[in-house]
């Protein structure tokens, strides 16, 4: 039943990119005819099965302990997923540190249902071979927070610790290629081919782009997080690879989320 | 005279001020350090890559402002002397593989292969060639540059040292030094000047 559920979706996601108009630069912009695209993909979104399956996923016995996230706390109380992530990241007190929600999913993994942080951390992206149980997780938990306004609060020193470390790290140069996240989201109106790159730096940027995360890729047939999207852009800047749910990916979160506090929070979304 | 109340105030506030608000510098070693607890090696991607030279910290801590004069002039020295210039003094190449090199995106990332190929990715930030509609918008066009800026050695020496090391020329440009970094050889970026300053080049009509 899921797997045919899933079949479908990608076919619908080929039919949709099959026939998208190539762009040929004459009778309109290429930049309108990707704009048709866009809002041809707006029809129907596959994600959907992702927060189904990680609706299930969120209630079911797991883990050596068999206990369920339902005694998972994302800080609105145990099993509370309603308007959850439009306040991540934050810091927890039974945790000691801060953490966004794909930290704290793992910590809940841990820290209640038992498996080896190795274990919980050990299938975050899905490849063809395999799902994730986290996408659908996180796909089930974001969208219960759909049309809620992000509100990420810095009143905990912790908090404004990690905002300002993700601070830094945003504009930190390295590698082989001297780029930062900046390089690419620091300036309005910039593009890497025809890509459209919101602006971080400012607060519409930082609404467009943080809250239309997670989202179902089209050319990768996946539902990815912001852990994913981080992960991704690292390393097309030639970096290393970032861990999953480490320090440094928690403080950028927590910077950029901050950033989109008062959008109202609009994932999971679709895109290219 | 200072009464003793207003000094133990502002004793106060700046031990307050000492716990809760490092200075800017402590803040970006504290966050390079999470930068390299957060990161594993992969492939051709080690954690040295995380280890900044003087022009990568000190472009970093100007949070996106430009450069002061001074500092702009110390980082442009210091880049133009990284600069090896090609021993036969000969800096243009063949257009046709600059075209090549200006189109190929992988290399350096620990997705590409090692031995594979490596090229300059010009197309993701520059217009270039008028055929390439699917051109990113971070750096100027380069449409017409020699036609525009004169066939001449100046500024044949200037595209080629500019590729090399683009701080050289300007401090914390956004563009990679692709000659300091060995992201590409001197034949390479020979074939890019050819793209640029070749009158036959499609750069060029």
């Amino acid at each position: 039943m899921q797997r045919s559920l899933v079949r479908a979706a990608c076919a619908v996601a080929v039919a949709l990119a099959v026939a998208v108009p190539v762009a040929t630069g004459q009778g309109g912009s290429a930049a309108d005819e990707i704009e048709k695209y866009r809002q041809a993909l707006q029809d129907g979104n596959p994600a959907e099965l992702w927060e189904v399956r990680g609706e299930a996923l969120w209630k079911e016995p797991r883990g050596p302990k068999k206990v369920a996230f339902t005694q998972c706390d994302l800080g609105q109380g145990p099993g509370v997923v309603k308007g959850a992530y439009a306040k991540l990241p934050r810091h927890f007190a039974d945790a000691d540190r801060v953490q966004d929600l794909e930290s704290r999913l793992v910590w809940c993994m841990v820290n209640q249902q038992g498996y080896t942080e190795a274990d919980a951390k050990r299938n975050p992206f899905a490849n063809p071979d395999r799902k994730s149980d986290i996408e659908a997780l996180v796909a089930y938990v974001t969208s219960e927070s759909k049309g809620v306004p992000m509100a990420v609060s810095l009143d905990h020193p912790k908090m404004r610790e990690m905002y300002a470390l993700g601070e830094k790290m945003f504009w930190f140069r390295g590698g082989s290629h001297d780029f930062a996240c900046a390089t690419c989201h620091g300036e309005d109106a910039k593009r890497i081919r025809l890509q459209d790159l919101p602006n971080l730096t400012k607060k519409e940027g930082a609404q467009k782009g943080y809250t239309t995360w997670p989202a179902y890729r089209v050319s990768q047939g996946e539902l990815r997080t912001f852990q994913w999207r981080l992960y991704d852009c690292f390393r097309q800047q030639r970096f290393p690879e970032l861990e999953y749910a480490s320090p440094a990916s928690v403080a950028l979160t927590t910077f950029l989320a901050y950033n989109a506090n008062g959008a109202p929070f609009a994932a999971p979304s679709i895109k290219r | 005279m200072i009464s003793k109340p207003f000094l133990w105030v502002a004793f106060g506030l700046a031990a307050a001020g000492c716990a809760t608000m490092p200075s800017d510098a402590e803040r970006q070693a504290q966050a390079a350090a999470m930068l390299k607890a957060s990161f594993k090696e992969n492939g051709q991607a080690k954690l040295d890559r995380l280890d900044q030279d003087e022009t990568q910290r000190a472009c970093s801590a100007l949070a996106g402002k430009p450069p002061s004069k001074e500092l702009a002039e110390t980082l442009e020295k210091a880049n133009l002397a990284t600069i090896q210039w090609p021993a036969d003094g000969k800096l243009v190449g063949d257009w046709k593989n600059g075209e090549r090199i200006a189109q190929e995106g992988r290399g350096k990332q620990f997705t590409d292969d090692p031995a594979g190929p490596v090229g300059g990715n010009c197309y993701a930030c520059h217009q270039i060639s008028k055929q390439e509609i699917s051109y990113g918008t971070i750096g100027p066009s380069l449409q017409q540059f020699g036609k525009l800026r004169g066939y001449n050695d100046e500024i044949r020496k200037y595209a080629y040292g500019k590729i090399y090391n683009a701080d050289a020329y300007s401090a914390c440009s956004n563009m990679p030094r692709f000659g300091q970094h060995q992201i590409l050889t001197e034949q390479q970026i020979k074939d890019l000047v050819a793209l640029l300053m070749d009158p036959q080049s499609p750069v060029n009509q």
